[in-house]
């Protein structure tokens, strides 16, 4: 029954956003505020009644009903309740619902929230949302039902994949779409800006805090995947530049570019058109990573033929909104007025710097992704690419952007002058320096990706670290008079040090493990001793083992530093026996200088020996470190007052209420 | 008027990215490199087809030459090729293993074998991709070569005719047993 009451919510879903997608539209046409108000109460509906459809199933799966073919397909009722819920989103069906899911509570957040904006660009916008939903609720109604019931009901579940059964993954999916789907607002503002034929600091004042959600979802995101990654791969490795993961990285890296653009929008009102073309690219190849990877067209064009009405759906529904989209910027786009003009070394010059560089890597990593299908079209050839490519493209792409970044926060607006914004940077070079004379005398191993990374990211710290002492006259002024212009700072200023400070931290992460990993296999009796990186590991043996829904091989291994304990690790080898998978379970102990890493392998004979494969991974907390500081940051820069609803008059009444509150 | 044409480059550039998409999507598949080629069969076990004891798991590709069949009773260039591995099962020229893929329901492999024949050693049962994924399967039907230490030696995407065979698998197979 509450799957039916599911079905037809979605159902209604599709008719309310019929609603929302028209009648608003026109009422902004005629300006009749009666039929632009319609959009806000769809909106809203169309939160609960997919809430409602999602809820729906999210209980079959709670209480295995083994009628409904979804649940049957991916659930089994001797799972553990977190992964028989995370199952929900775990397959294609249930991802697509909450998928929709999710684009109805950003539509609806707006409705709710959008008191502000001018009435006729929220119905706009939410008419845009709305056909974008209705799109979906089409494909997921006529070819992807999560509904389904099966005649007769299954006995028990076919499980799920256990590598999927993992907290690190059950949350992956739901970020990486809060990214996908958060770039759909900046998407139907920049349409909405099209019809309308105006962008102005307004605009881009709405535009940036959804950008910077999506963008702060979608890193934690890409985190999440390559974390999993890195601990259950058993492989000590966490980016491997496959379709999947370079799907969630072109939104990524557009949408970071669309943040940095806005801000030129809000605060220079230039760079317009170009900010409402990105902003279309960052939702498309949202799209193409949601659609294109996981339906498994982008990775084979063999999947139209395994299941042609989904494919094709698909790909006509990708038609219709990125060429639409394109259709409507090269229509409207030239009348968009530009406003004000700068130099090329100013803070916008910097910012344009920082949009080419993104924009060309993330066409790289596209080009990387398609080229061996294209390739394929034109000279039915064949080819692979490969990590040695990206590495090949990235490195130079980056690594002027990383030179860049710190010194784009130091010139001023409008025109600046190169000279002072390095003389500033001199500490950044001593930096540099010192990081290089260090790394030099630590390591044997002589990597220029590993020199490079690590100068690149002490010459990033350090610079924005600069670029906060000057705000807070640090030494300039007394520490205290520093410490308050710290607390006084903008939170959008603080959110950039955090997220610039934050990549350095993650780069240097990336360049240590990247360059710089370790990596022994054995095999290894009970008793036997191996040394890696100074680090010399005992093997206890291994005993066989049994968790809720899976039987393992626990081995045992104790780790000491010049005689000294350092730490007891336990690497599994797990055997799911109702999904017939093997799954790895290393065991890793983090220390500030980088990770050991333990993974048990086969039994070799009788005598309990065992294949292990023990890595040191340095450097690699300082990623996750990273990423986390980018990710506050953006939290951080959020908060700023100015993104809050009514922001501008609440400002005005303070000029005026500040003084008298502190006398 | 060049500002004009600057925002129709967008435009240009996806539809042509569009219509190379549609291109491909016509174009002989065939060419799909596999990445596995020269890697050995990745670890999978796959229970029997309804109705059998026996299934299908990495372990029985070792020992000696055989052919993996990716098959479904879904599948209409599979009941195309089914024939022609009739008659190779008839000749006894090597093992083929199936792998019955993507089911909708336990019955519809076993009585599609049980209907056209059933050319198969072993049949393991994927209605979940499991092995399908792990073989970098793109569609059915697929056959792969693999030699007598379990080494995945070639690929074979779309069905198998006497010609093919003649041409393209069987010296393959000759020269794997001479190896």
């Amino acid at each position: 029954m509450t799957v039916e009451l599911g079905h037809f919510s979605l159902v209604l879903a599709l008719v309310v956003a019929l609603v929302q997608g028209t009648i608003p539209l026109l009422g902004a046409h005629r300006n009749d505020h009666d039929l632009m108000m319609v959009a806000r109460t769809a909106a809203i509906a169309q939160m609960l009644l997919v809430g409602i459809a999602f809820a729906a199933l999210v209980h079959a799966y709670m209480v295995s009903d083994f009628s409904v073919r979804s649940v049957v397909m991916n659930s089994n009722s001797l799972k553990p309740m977190l992964y028989k819920i995370s199952g929900t989103w775990g397959n294609h069906e249930g991802s697509m619902l909450l998928w929709v899911l999710i684009l109805a509570v950003f539509g609806g957040v707006l409705a709710w929230f959008g008191g502000s904006l001018p009435p006729a660009l929220k119905a706009r916008a939410l008419a845009v949302q709305a056909w974008l939903a209705f799109g979906f609720y089409l494909f997921i109604l006529l070819t992807s039902n999560p509904f389904e019931r099966l005649v007769p009901p299954a006995v028990d579940g076919r499980g799920l994949n256990p590598l999927l059964q993992d907290p690190g993954l059950a949350f992956h999916p739901p970020f990486l779409y809060l990214g996908y789907v958060g770039f759909s607002m900046a998407f139907s503002f920049a349409i909405a800006a099209l019809i309308e034929g105006r962008v102005d600091a307004a605009w881009a004042r709405w535009v940036r805090p959804w950008t910077l959600v999506a963008w702060v979802f979608l890193t934690i995101g890409i985190t999440l995947g390559a974390w999993w990654a890195y601990y259950e791969l058993g492989w000590g490795g966490w980016w491997y530049w496959d379709p999947v993961e370079n799907a969630s990285f072109m939104p990524w890296l557009a949408g970071t570019a669309l943040l940095h653009s806005a801000i030129v929008v809000e605060k220079r009102d230039a760079l317009k058109g170009w900010t409402v073309f990105l902003a279309i690219v960052t939702f498309g190849l949202s799209l193409l990573g949601t659609f294109l990877v996981r339906s498994g067209v982008l990775t084979s064009v063999h999947a139209f033929a395994v299941d042609p009405a989904r494919g094709v759906f698909i790909l006509a529904l990708l038609l219709i909104i990125i060429g639409g989209s394109f259709a409507l910027f090269a229509w409207r786009g030239p009348s968009l007025k530009g406003g004000g003009l700068f130099q090329p070394i100013s803070r916008e010059g910097g910012l344009l710097l920082n949009n080419l560089l993104l924009s060309v890597a993330a066409a790289a990593v596209l080009v990387g992704t398609l080229y061996p299908l294209v390739y394929q079209a034109i000279t039915d050839g064949k080819i692979s690419v490969g990590p040695p490519f990206f590495n090949a493209v990235f490195v130079p792409l980056m690594a002027p952007l990383l030179v860049a970044m710190a010194v784009g926060p130091l010139l001023p607006w409008k025109r600046g002058d190169l000279s002072p914004a390095l003389r500033r940077l001199w500490v950044a070079a001593v930096a540099v320096l010192g990081v290089t004379a260090v790394v030099w005398s630590q390591v044997t191993d002589m990597s220029l990706f590993g020199f490079l990374g690590m100068a690149l990211a002490a010459w990033l710290l350090v610079g924005t670290l600069v670029e906060l002492a000057g705000r807070i006259r640090l030494f300039r002024a007394p520490i205290t008079d520093s410490l308050r212009r710290l607390a006084r700072l903008p939170r959008s200023a603080l959110g950039m040090t955090l997220a610039h400070a934050g990549l350095a931290i993650a780069i240097a992460g990336m360049a240590g493990a990247g360059a710089w990993k370790i990596e022994r296999i054995q095999v290894m009796a009970p008793g036997d001793t191996v040394t890696v990186a100074g680090f010399t590991y005992t093997f206890e043996g291994a005993q066989p083992t049994r968790g809720p829904n899976y039987i393992a091989t626990r081995g045992t291994f104790t780790v000491t530093r010049n005689g000294k304990p350092v730490a007891t690790l336990e690497a599994e080898k797990r055997r799911y026996p109702v999904e017939k998978r093997e799954t790895t379970e290393a065991a890793i102990h983090p220390t500030f200088w980088g990770d050991l890493y333990v993974v048990i392998g086969d039994q070799k004979n009788t005598d309990g020996a065992h294949v292990t494969r023990i890595y040191f991974n340095p450097m690699i907390g300082w990623l996750w470190a990273g990423v986390a500081v980018m990710v506050i940051g953006g939290a951080v820069s959020l908060s700023d007052r100015r993104h809050r609803v009514g922001a501008p008059s609440r400002r005005r009444a303070d000029v005026f209420g500040g003084a008298t509150a502190r006398s | 008027m060049s500002k004009r044409v600057l925002y129709l480059i967008p435009l240009a550039v996806f539809l042509a990215m569009a219509a190379y998409f549609w291109r491909g999507l016509g174009t002989n598949p065939q060419t799909i490199p596999s990445v596995l080629i020269d890697t050995p069969v990745p670890a999978f076990s796959l229970p029997p087809i309804d109705g059998r004891d026996v299934g299908l798991s990495s372990d029985d590709l070792k020992g000696q030459v055989s052919l993996v069949n990716i098959f479904g009773s879904w599948c209409v260039a599979c009941r195309i090729e089914h024939p022609f591995l009739m008659e190779l099962r008839a000749s006894d020229t090597v093992p083929i293993h199936g792998i019955d893929w993507r089911e909708k329901n336990r019955q519809a492999g076993p009585s599609w074998l049980a209907r056209h024949g059933d050319p198969y050693t072993l049949t393991g049962d994927d209605p979940d991709s499991k092995a399908a994924i792990a073989f970098g399967v793109t569609g059915a039907p697929e056959t792969f070569i693999v030699d007598a230490n379990g080494v995945i030696r070639y690929k074979q995407i779309g069905p198998i005719t006497a010609d093919i065979w003649k041409n393209q698998l069987w010296p393959i197979v000759q020269k794997l047993r001479g190896e």
